[in-house]
């Protein structure tokens, strides 16, 4: 009977401290429904608004939307976006794992070494962007005179259309492939060792060793590299902003820079509203779909 | 006799495969640092030549002799100071508030299990910075405060909390409850439990929290891009005017894309352990 009864009060206890744990929440919850959730909820009712700066606005339910389905500008951003995420996604990935298997070997100086590798990813984007934007000058750039050391012709970089999208990329990948890295470098930090020592026993080489025990270990890390990767591509807006402002033509204006143009160039703030809910619309469909592709592939293990 | 020939023979075998193994590691290693070496390399050296130089071809890779002008034009000619002023502001008070909220948070969510507010912060995480930009630019200048310092520092909250709250979640989920308990049995309230057990073992997670909060708020050029006046441009917008008005003046640009990143490239290098430790927990229980 005691015991019970002790028992109960114990619940009660506890039912009464996670109500008191919500008190650590609540000044977290009164700033991020001002600064986030508020501007989530005023995002949704401006796009459903022909509105912009300065004029007044009127109700247009889903015709900001409508309009968006036939613009061409609009519509050419999409695949232009996707392939510069693809581009963004993979060869960090890859070379994260590289890189990550270098870090993983014990030398001298390797704390220092991997605090000089993962520098680009902590730098401030805009001053990096501004280096990479003279190292690109077709005449004058540092980038034409090595490869001209090599026998590579000049390239045009990001004057040119059709190098431009590839070339941002490559600037986006030499700043994220550090953090594909780090995640990688914690999924080899817990790997066990009896599978390299059998693996060793029955004369493995390095290349088999890596293909059937490394690699299917990490991959869930690899899968949520690729996923954070993803959607930090999709966003990218600083490096594309300050290299090219969408430029040459429109050849790299992504989603996420038409949608700045359309809001603090233009002011349609209505018509920029209804595209910030496409565009999230679309990285939550892809962050989801990558979800959905990490479970299948921890269900078929 | 034969076989101390052999195995003196396999002995050098052994030690010249070890060598040819460090060979090719220190080979990679090198390989993969250099593009990073590389860019910030050439960055110090553009900022240390005079514009002869800058634009000459073949490019000077190594300035001879190094100068300072670029240096001392850009903080005598802008006013950098002032904008160097904004930054520490902004980003100095934007961490203070989100550690000031975002640390009981974390601990909140840690041990109240409260996966709301988690979900919450990872939808924020995904959402992108613009859909925050044109609600708070029209709420500032609803509440006539637009292009102040203050405004700024509101937006920045935004970048700030959710990495707080995120990293310190996984910091006091690692720690262990009978502590706690410990305390709790011992007459403290949760509160007491909070603040003299379990603060004083996350510091290093508060520590990271602050300095990656940090730099993410002083790296970000887009909140102040739309929202800074004229004398209220944090470092990231004032070096993206000096490029736009000074194209072909490579030196000074330089200068000031150094100095801007300096502050974040000096923490890395400094703490790069702890955001080693960090990024992980963070990046891996995402």
């Amino acid at each position: 009977m005691a015991k019970t009864n002790s028992l109960g009060a114990k619940r009660q206890k506890a039912y009464s401290r996670q109500r008191v744990y919500l008190w650590f929440i609540v000044p977290a919850i009164v700033v991020i429904f001002a600064v986030i959730v508020f501007p989530w909820i005023f995002t949704l009712w401006m796009s459903l608004n022909d509105w912009q700066i300065g004029m007044s606005n009127s109700f247009v339910g889903l015709g900001n939307f409508a309009k968006l389905s036939g613009d061409a500008r609009f519509l050419s951003t999409i695949p232009r976006t996707l392939y510069f995420t693809v581009l963004a996604v993979l060869l960090p990935v890859i070379l994260g794992v590289f890189a990550a298997e270098v870090f993983h070997q014990r030398f001298p100086l390797r704390g220092l070494l991997r605090g000089v590798y993962i520098m680009p990813m902590m730098a401030t984007p805009v001053a990096i962007a501004l280096v990479f934007t003279m190292m690109f000058h077709p005449q004058l750039g540092v980038l034409n005179y090595l490869l001209s050391v090599i026998g590579i012709p000049k390239q045009l970089w990001v004057y040119s259309a059709d190098t431009v999208i590839p070339t941002l990329a490559l600037v986006e990948v030499w700043q994220w492939t550090p953090l594909v890295m780090l995640i990688v470098l914690g999924g080899l930090a817990a790997l066990p060792t009896e599978p390299y020592e059998s693996a060793v026993i029955d004369g493995a080489s390095q290349w088999q060793m890596f293909r059937y025990i490394t690699f299917p270990l990490i991959l869930p890390f690899l899968m949520i590299a690729v996923i954070i990767r993803t959607i930090d591509a999709l966003k990218s807006f600083d490096i594309i902003y300050v290299i090219t402002q969408g430029g040459p033509g429109t050849a790299s204006e992504t989603i996420n820079i038409f949608l700045y143009l359309q809001a603090f160039a233009f002011l349609r703030i209505g018509h920029a509203s209804a595209v910030v809910i496409v565009f999230f619309v679309i990285i939550l469909a892809l962050a989801l779909t990558l979800l959905y592709a990490r479970e299948r592939l921890r269900w078929n293990r | 006799m034969e076989s101390v020939i052999q195995r003196r023979r396999l002995a050098i075998s052994y030690r010249l495969n070890k060598l040819l193994g460090r060979i090719a590691l220190w080979f990679a290693v090198i390989v993969v640092i250099s593009p990073a070496v590389f860019v910030f390399f050439w960055m110090l050296s553009l900022s240390l030549k005079n514009e002869i130089d800058n634009i000459a071809y073949p490019p000077v890779f190594i300035p001879n002799p190094p100068t300072l002008a670029n240096y001392l034009k850009i903080f005598r000619e802008s006013n950098y100071a002032l904008f160097a002023y904004n930054s520490v502001i902004v980003s100095g008070m934007a961490t203070l508030i989100a550690l000031i909220v975002g640390v009981p948070a974390g601990y909140g969510i840690a041990k109240g299990k409260a996966q709301g507010l988690g979900m919450l912060i990872m939808v924020a995480r995904i959402t992108p910075g613009l859909s925050y930009l044109i609600p708070l630019f029209m709420l500032f200048r609803f509440l006539h405060i637009s292009g102040t310092l203050l405004a700024l520092m509101i937006s920045h909250l935004v970048i700030t909390i959710p990495m707080v709250v995120w990293v310190m979640i996984s910091f006091f989920e690692d720690i262990h409850p009978e502590l706690e308990e410990a305390a709790l049995t011992d007459g403290c309230n949760i509160w007491q439990a909070f603040y003299r057990v379990a603060m004083p073992i996350a510091r290093p997670g508060i520590a990271v929290a602050a300095i990656l909060a940090f730099i993410q708020s002083w790296n970000n050029f887009l909140f102040g891009v739309v929202l800074a006046g004229r004398e209220t441009r944090t470092l990231p917008v004032a070096v993206f005017n000096a490029m736009t008005f000074e194209q072909l003046s490579w030196g000074p640009v330089a200068a000031a894309a150094l100095v801007v990143t300096l502050p974040s490239l000096l923490l890395t290098i400094f703490v790069q352990r702890d955001i080693v430790t960090g990024l992980a927990a963070g990046g891996i229980k995402g």
